[in-house]
């Protein structure tokens, strides 16, 4: 029986892409024309049946009132564009310190012990509280403690309760970040290292050449999802009193006893976040390929 | 004139001793052939010699040189010792060539023309020069390890040490990995070779040494530990290898 699988799997036979590439035409035909009726199907019994329910009217009266979308439209994108720029400036931030801690916590000089046990320490305690409570630990308490507001240059106020929340997301979201890096680093294989050192190359050479390349290549997927949710958590910074865009829906929410500014709000981060998450998924998938030749259906 | 010297070379890993005083002189062009179950200890052996591991107790000599001197650095020993592995750790986010040349280039100091050439040189004269552009993932396992050969001979080693390059490959690409190894021997290059394949230590080896319970049990030259084994787990063993099909 297996000797006569392993005979045709290796037999050349000249119709075989041929006629294999046809089948799966025909295959992806029905599964396109299955998954097209049961989209059609349930979008079709929500769009009839939802309207029917006793709520809906409501619902849509102060979640989706048109009126009320197009008027917070501008002013809450306005204030989205804030929380594009804590992003933009915090993100880069993140990664230089993550990868600070991380190799902080590789190294094995017994001189460095102190570092290394201080980044470990710091890597376990921001993870262990919410990040909602950082902001209020380094956004209030760092206010009262600084009392100043308007020291800083430019636009950049030291002090301010934007800048103190920006220091908040950078000081939780390094140390998730140095976990990511940790373990791309110590996911490169131990015959990766033998074999740069049995050639006689340095530590220095070893990580720079062989070592850091290959962990960088494989964090940048979960490092995806890391920004994915920074992404989100920066409307956090709103607790500080920032008028960013979840803060300004807030605002015209009370103003218009309407939720609609909130639907606004989720549709923009909406609008990053989904680009986002399909390219870390397209990152995943390439890597995954990459890393074990070919994909098993 | 003896390119190395193990005197009563000792290693455990915690509390399973695996090297329990090893004793060999290997002398210039000298081909060893290192035989023994899987768990003997052959790879420990050539990972100890190139520093990888180090030694817990005894000495390796090169050149009647002490490497094994606690506190001495590793990478210039290293240099003079080429080692190719089982599994083939080509670096796999670089092509051929760039894996080829990187430690000429950054050890040796090349320049990359230089680093090129040489490269260039030697992987034509083993078949290679149109895969120098691929990476490692796109070549067979055979081309692997030839890559992988070619990649420690640029550092001139004076000595190669070969770890089963063979075992890890499909029965039909062994023999152009086994080709480079004679190719090597021609040159008189000094080598000790880890190997299952029997026939093939028989043909390369000037010397066979059995390993067991972490010592050389027997050794002496290939007709002598094949034909007539004097020690009964020599024996005992190669009755199971060619039981298995592997002599
Ligand atoms: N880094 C390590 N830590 C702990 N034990 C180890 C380590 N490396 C090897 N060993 C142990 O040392 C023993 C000898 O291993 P070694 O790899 O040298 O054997 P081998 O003769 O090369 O076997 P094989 O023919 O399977 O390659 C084994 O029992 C192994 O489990
Ligand atoms: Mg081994």
């Amino acid at each position: 029986m297996h000797g006569a699988d392993a005979e045709q799997a290796s037999a050349p036979s000249r119709s075989a892409p041929g006629r294999r590439a046809e089948f799966e035409r025909a295959q992806r035909r029905r599964s396109t024309l299955l998954a097209t009726a049961s989209t059609a199907v349930l979008l079709g019994l929500i769009i009839w049946q939802v309207p029917k329910l006793s709520g809906w009217q409501r619902v849509r009266k102060s979640f989706f009132d048109r009126k009320t979308f197009s008027d917070a439209f501008d002013p809450v994108l306005h204030a989205f564009w804030l929380d594009v720029k804590i992003f933009l400036v915090c993100a880069p931030l993140i990664i230089l310190f993550g990868m600070l801690i991380a190799l902080s916590r590789s190294v094995r000089s017994p001189l460095l012990f102190p570092l290394r046990m201080a980044a470990t320490l710091y890597v376990d305690i921001v993870r262990g509280v919410p990040i909602i409570l950082w902001l209020y630990l380094i956004g209030f308490g760092g206010a009262g403690l600084m009392n100043v507001r308007e020291v800083g240059f430019g636009p950049i106020k030291i002090g301010t309760y934007l800048f103190l929340g920006g220091v908040a997301l950078v000081v939780t979201y390094s140390a998730y970040v140095a976990e990511v890096f940790r373990a791309g680093i110590e996911g490169v294989h131990e015959s990766q290292r033998s074999g740069a050192r049995s050639l006689g190359l340095s530590t220095w050479h070893t990580n720079r050449h062989v070592v850091l390349p290959q962990a960088v290549r494989r964090v940048i997927p979960p490092l995806m999802n890391d920004f994915i949710s920074l992404q989100k958590d920066v409307a956090l910074v709103s607790v500080l009193g920032p008028i960013e865009a979840l803060r300004r829906a807030d605002v015209l929410q009370d103003k218009l006893f309407n939720f609609t500014p909130f639907v606004v709000a989720a549709v923009l981060f909406l609008c990053v976040s989904i680009p986002l998450t399909r390219t870390a998924d397209y990152l995943l998938a390439k890597e995954r390929r990459t890393m074990s030749g070919t994909a098993v259906r | 004139m003896m390119k190395l010297q193990y005197q009563h070379v000792h290693k455990a890993f915690g509390e399973k001793t695996v090297l329990d005083g090893i004793d060999l002189n290997v002398g210039v062009g000298g081909a060893i052939a290192l035989i023994g179950a899987s768990g003997s200890g052959k790879s420990t052996l050539l990972r100890c010699t190139n520093l990888l591991e180090p030694i817990d107790d005894g000495a390796i000599l090169l050149d009647g040189d002490d490497i094994t001197e606690p506190g001495r650095d590793a990478d210039p020993i290293r240099r003079r010792i080429g080692m190719v592995f089982q599994s083939f750790n080509l670096f796999p986010h670089m092509n051929v060539l760039s894996n080829v040349t990187l430690s000429p280039r950054k050890v040796l100091g090349k320049s990359k023309a230089e680093a090129n050439d040489a490269a260039m040189a030697m992987l034509t004269r083993f078949g290679l020069a149109d895969k120098a552009g691929d990476y490692p993932d796109r070549l067979s396992g055979g081309q692997q390890q030839r890559v992988a050969i070619v990649r420690a001979l640029q550092m001139n080693p004076e000595v190669m040490l070969l770890d089963e390059i063979t075992s890890a490959l499909d029965p039909e690409l062994v023999g152009e990995v086994l080709n480079v190894v004679r190719d090597l021997r021609a040159d008189g290059m000094t080598m000790i070779i880890a190997t299952h394949e029997m026939s093939f230590a028989r043909e390369i080896a000037d010397t066979v040494c059995f390993l067991k319970n972490g010592v050389i049990a027997e050794q002496g030259p290939p007709q002598q530990i094949f034909s007539a084994p004097t020690h009964p787990d020599t024996r005992d063993f190669l009755a199971r290898v060619i039981a298995s099909g592997r002599l």
